[in-house]
């Protein structure tokens, strides 16, 4: 008898999820996304790459410090990418193993992205839901604010931060993400307009919660969505912005490396022959950013319907 | 309109002053002056040198000095580590050459780019649209210093047809790499938004009024489409023109042409502070009158926002 | 000879989750000087069926079937052909006034380029019958106002606006697409009159897709029901409107409030309006209808006369019955 109406009620519970045609946002998102081919292979890569960047230090034969003195000055003769001499992506001009260095400047360029996009992520959200929610004669002071520092060059105000308080990675992603936080605040101020007059947000100000618990408790989880978005469309930015300062020079420092910095040493010998140094980390930049576009545009898709 | 220029005037002039303020205080906010960095000198010559710069006096004071100079006769004062150039001789040396080809990239970037965006949105889901779309994804993955190595790999060391770097006056030679280099990834940007946008346009109700009219196709693209789908791309120039100015500073770098950025970034390792403060300035004045200019063109567009 | 005759018209969308049959089989025609009126719901795919004689559907949609305007076949001519005959013959207003102005553009701009382009008008000529056109559709001041920007302008002035655009080249039919839907509702009524008063002026005919009885009531010669994308009943107004013999005009009918009505609540048509998705099988209307018999499911009840009268409906269920 109790079997039996288990049965029952397992066969009931089937049928109300079947007929609840409102899947959670979350599900139906999921879903969207999965059927999206290109952000799901893109997926996969970039955590296959991630993964590499962890494992691979495990099959390496040299440190990324260390100098092969066969190859040191005879990179284009020595130090090409070979099994036996266990420099799998070749030396670089010191002698150096190109294979140790691609995977800590993976690391490290990563590193700097997921951080900095996480400092403008917090900041960018916090400083859009306030100033769309607190509305008014506020909301058009902080969005003067923002217009006002978007026309100012930053790459050079960033530069400048880094010459003063000293070049580290520290510095670089929190530089970075604070002067990239821009785009989140005013994306994050749209939604949170329309958010604002939502009748849950209504109800929440009638029973007195406090403007700071509903911009936090209620606005943002909200916004999550829009978020997870624009946070994924701004890793490969703020890579972009680490690896052109690299590029650059004033970037991270030796013996650490990065993404651009690797760039900058390959292209500095592409007249001697050895376009392994320029290429292996070249395509590990190029294809990371192009899965991350990918993936951004594939959750874009899958959170916000109406933008397709 | 006037009113809305002077209100936007308005909010430009304070931005340079904040963008001015906030450098200089930086500056000196750096551990140790810039005198201090190499050996150390006895404190009698330091404190004559500083002197002889002012800057022994309270800061608010040396800024507003150093803000007249600038206001009254364009004076930023001498350099720090080339005792014998002045910020002005740098800036007057390596600016015309940052302007010339920037100013070609970004007519490169307008009109390759918005061209293209618009035949990818009137061609649809044809090949025309499909190249469009593939050259504009590939191109967020190509920046200007992945372009510019790509670059001398094909034309100069393949096929040995321009040369590497220098400027050499600025002959079209020269010009061609850096302004490929510079203005790929926003012609890039500025395709894409051109379609989305004019996609956006060609599903509204007043093209489909348009359409009801009887209008030729080429009468309905020029009056009704092409304004409301420039506004976005208007919009995208401000942050256009602050990427690629930032970006003159990589190619400075890579192809040795000797503009503004190639002596910022000398001025950065050498913490020549004077010089890095005049650039930033120089090329920050540059961006708010540029977003100012943007601004006015979006207004001069869109009816709605003059009054 | 009808001025328009349609036949056999056919709308199908291509979407993402498969095909939309927005119109199926529909038949009418529409004489010259007269006003017709199609009625139903949203997605009723009355407004898909003017869109497809005009050639303005959305890229994914396509059309088959016959319409003939003037004895001439338009549907699926080539672009350069229906612009001879959009606003020199066959003119249309639209739902939205708010949209569907070019907001980027002068109102005068707007308009004379309709007479440059088909009549070859010269500027100041197109400018003065423009401004002529705007008196004549009522707006005050209108020398001066034909400057100004469309949002210059509230949703009555620029429905007005519309009106006096889509007359300008004084052509034979005017489609109005839920002309007054947007509106508030003194001001519907004050296009409702101005639209009957310029029909009598110009002498064109008008079809009038709207879902208000109220509107259809006074201010047409002939209606046309339509359900599920296909033809309930079709015939004279006063007819219908007198002895609705279709179970959803009936229950159209009876879902306007009415005043002199001793319930105060709202009466409704119980269910939701079909699913476009899937191919049509039987009636459409079966789902929701109280009279619906086993063959109403599986059948299309097709669309016959009523006795002798220019009266048609589409229903297997006796007309008697439902009386």
């Amino acid at each position: 008898m109790i079997a039996l109406n288990k049965n029952k009620i397992k066969v009931m519970a089937e049928n109300l999820s079947d007929s609840s045609a409102g899947r959670s946002l979350w599900k139906d998102a999921r879903m969207r996304f999965m059927q999206n081919k290109a952000a799901t292979i893109s997926l996969f890569i970039l955590m296959s790459i991630v993964l590499f960047s962890f494992i691979g230090p495990y099959f390496a034969v040299w440190s990324y410090e260390q100098i092969d003195w066969n190859a040191m000055g005879s990179a284009a003769r020595v130090g090409m990418p070979s099994i036996e001499s266990g420099h799998f992506f070749g030396t670089d001009d010191l002698g150096r193993d190109l294979y140790s260095r691609v995977i800590q400047g993976t690391q490290i360029s990563l590193m700097v992205g997921v951080l900095g996009a996480s400092v403008a992520v917090i900041v960018g959200t916090l400083y859009g839901a306030t100033s769309g929610y607190l509305g008014g004669k506020t909301d058009q002071i902080m969005m003067r604010i923002v217009d006002i520092l978007m026309s100012i060059p930053y790459m050079f105000v960033l530069i400048l931060l880094l010459v003063v308080f000293g070049r580290s990675i520290g510095m670089l992603f929190i530089g970075i993400g604070l002067l990239s936080w821009l785009d989140m605040s005013r994306i994050v101020r749209g939604q949170t307009l329309n958010l604002k007059n939502k009748e849950f947000i209504e109800a929440a100000r009638v029973t007195g919660v406090s403007d700071f618990k509903i911009i936090t408790k209620h606005i943002v989880p909200n916004l999550l969505g829009i978020v997870a978005v624009y946070a994924t469309l701004l890793v490969p930015g703020i890579i972009l912005a680490e690896s052109f300062i690299s590029f650059l020079g004033l970037g991270v420092q030796e013996p650490s490396t990065s993404w651009g910095a690797l760039i900058k040493e390959g292209a500095g010998t592409i007249s001697y022959d050895t376009e392994w140094q320029l290429l292996f980390p070249l395509a590990f930049f190029v294809v990371s950013l192009f899965c991350f576009y990918f993936i951004g545009d594939g959750l874009r898709d899958a959170l916000d319907p109406k933008e397709r | 309109m006037i009113n809305y220029i002077i209100k936007r005037i308005g909010v430009a002039i304070p931005t340079l002053l904040i963008l001015i303020a906030v450098t200089f205080y930086l500056m000196h906010a750096a551990p140790g002056g810039p005198f201090t960095s190499e050996r150390p000198l006895p404190p009698q010559v330091l404190a004559n040198i500083e002197a002889k710069y002012g800057l022994d006096q309270p800061i608010w004071r040396q800024m507003i000095n150093y803000l007249w100079g600038i206001l009254t006769e364009f004076d930023f004062g001498p350099s720090y580590k080339y005792h014998d150039r002045t910020v002005n001789e740098i800036i007057s040396h390596g600016f015309p050459i940052t302007l010339k080809y920037g100013f070609w990239s970004f007519i490169v970037a307008i009109g390759v780019g918005i061209p293209l965006g618009a035949i990818a949105a009137i061609r649809k889901n044809t090949w025309i649209d499909y190249l469009a779309v593939g050259v504009s994804i590939g191109a967020q993955v190509l920046p200007n210093f992945v372009m510019a190595p790509l670059l001398i790999i094909v034309f100069t060391l393949w096929l040995d047809w321009l040369p590497g770097g220098g400027w050499n006056g600025g002959e079209w030679q020269y010009l061609v790499m850096p302004v490929i280099a510079l203005s790929t990834s926003y012609m890039a940007s500025i395709a894409r938004i051109t379609r989305s946008s004019m996609l956006e346009v060609l599903n509204t109700n007043y093209i489909r009024t348009a359409k009801s009219k009887g209008l030729p196709t080429k009468v309905i693209f020029f009056r009704h489409v092409l304004k409301p789908s420039l506004l976005p791309v208007i919009s995208y120039l401000g942050p256009a023109f602050v990427g690629l100015i930032t970006g003159s500073v990589l190619i400075d770098i890579y192809f040795s042409t000797g503009g503004m950025g190639y002596f910022f970034v000398n001025a950065a390792f050498n913490r020549d502070y004077s010089v890095m403060m005049g650039i930033t300035i120089v090329v920050g004045a540059l961006t708010i009158l540029f977003s100012l200019i943007a601004d006015l063109l979006y207004a001069w567009i869109d009816p709605k926002i003059r009054y | 000879m009808s001025l328009l005759e349609v036949k056999n018209l056919k709308v199908e969308f291509e979407t993402a989750d498969g095909v939309v049959n927005a119109v199926n089989n529909v038949n009418f025609s529409i004489e010259e000087g007269k006003i017709l009126a199609i009625v139903g719901e949203s997605g009723s795919g009355k407004s898909q069926t003017v869109f497809a004689m005009t050639g303005l559907l959305d890229h994914n949609g396509s059309a088959t079937g016959s319409v003939k305007f003037e004895g001439e076949e338009i549907l699926n001519i080539s672009n350069q052909k229906l612009n001879q005959i959009r606003a020199e013959k066959i003119a249309m207003i639209f739902q939205d006034p708010m949209t569907s102005l070019n907001p980027y553009v002068r109102v005068s701009d707007q308009m004379t380029e309709v007479l440059v382009h088909h009549h070859g008008a010269s500027k100041s000529d197109a400018l003065k019958q423009s401004i002529n056109m705007l008196d004549a559709v009522r707006i005050p001041d209108a020398s001066n106002r034909i400057r100004m920007y469309p949002h210059e302008f509230s949703g009555g002035m620029r429905q007005r606006v519309m009106i006096a655009m889509s007359l300008l080249c004084k052509p034979k039919l005017l489609i109005a697409d839920e002309p007054t839907t947007a509106l508030d509702v003194t001001v519907q009524a004050q296009i409702m009159k101005l639209l009957a008063d310029l029909q009598k002026d110009f002498g064109m005919s008008i079809i009038l897709i709207t879902h208000d009885l109220g509107v259809v009531a006074g201010n047409s010669d002939d209606m046309l029901v339509m359900y599920g994308g296909e033809i309930m009943e079709i015939g004279k107004t006063e007819n219908i409107y007198s002895a609705p013999t279709h179970p959803y005009t009936q229950g159209l009918m009876s879902a306007v409030p009415r005043l002199d009505d001793s319930e105060e609540r709202l009466i409704t048509i119980p269910g939701n309006p079909p699913n476009m998705m899937k191919s049509p099988e039987g009636c459409p209307f079966s789902p929701r209808c109280k009279f619906a018999v086993d063959k109403c499911n599986s059948d299309s009840p097709a669309l016959l006369k009523i006795g002798n009268s220019d009266h048609f409906r589409s229903c297997h269920v006796d007309k008697e019955k439902i009386l």
